[in-house]
């Protein structure tokens, strides 16, 4: 089982994809967020909101194989 | 469009068809607000602006905005559409209708439907100016922020 990470707007064009996928089990928020500072470019990840499976979520929220995590830049709709 | 009160779509918003989601027997007005694609900002010239959504969770948190509007002005219906993709110069990006008994609830809810959206759905603007493109992260609308360095704001 993976976890999945959606990317949008700038994170999306600074990866150069829209979705990553990672096999872990269990993590935090916080600790996907360093594991993927480490691999990409994404220094902007402390200042995002986080998503887990549609719900907004901190960083101590657990992140579990098969959940959808989905980083939130600021949203400008409307 | 469907008959869903909360969406997202591709193709062009038709505002009639979002009025008729909210028409009821009980009502006594219906608020209308169209968000349009502007051509001016602050000296800039957009082309065309580009939206992209996190579908799912947008749709939700729509929902989630009727919800707070049903508890806070008990006797109105609301119908929000958003569209996503290209959209060129006075274009429909946003269109929100809100049906009630009397007026005054039907323009103060319809009024903080718009600013939840610019505060807690999953939808981004690239805007597309005539002399380069920027995403626009700024939920008071118009400031563009640098790569890493965007706003953080409180959605609870």
């Amino acid at each position: 089982m993976m976890i999945t990470i959606l990317l949008f707007a700038h994170l999306q064009e600074t990866v150069g994809k829209d979705r990553i996928e990672l096999p872990i089990e269990q993590l935090t928020v916080m600790e996907l967020k360093t594991a993927l500072k480490q691999t990409y470019p994404l220094l902007e990840l402390d200042h995002v909101m986080t998503a887990v499976n549609e719900e907004f979520a901190r960083d101590n929220s657990k992140v579990t194989a098969g959940d959808i995590v989905a980083f939130i830049p600021p949203v400008s709709g409307g | 469009m469907s008959n869903n009160l909360f969406e997202i779509v591709e193709e062009p918003i038709e505002i009639n068809a979002i009025i008729k989601k909210v028409e009821r027997r009980e009502a006594g007005a219906i608020t209308t607000f169209i968000g349009t694609v502007r051509e001016w900002t602050r000296g800039k010239q957009t082309i065309y602006l580009e939206y992209q959504a996190y579908i799912p969770m947008a749709v939700k948190m729509l929902a989630k905005i009727g919800e707070e509007i049903g508890e806070k002005w008990p006797d109105t219906k609301i119908g929000i559409t958003h569209r996503i993709g290209r959209l060129d110069i006075s274009e429909i990006a946003v269109a929100i209708a809100v049906s009630s008994p009397h007026r005054k609830a039907a323009y103060e809810a319809n009024e903080y439907a718009i600013e939840r959206i610019k505060q807690i759905v999953p939808i981004w603007k690239k805007e597309h100016w005539s002399d380069g493109e920027t995403w626009i992260g700024d939920q008071l609308e118009n400031v563009p922020y640098e790569s890493g360095r965007p706003n953080v704001k409180d959605v609870e």
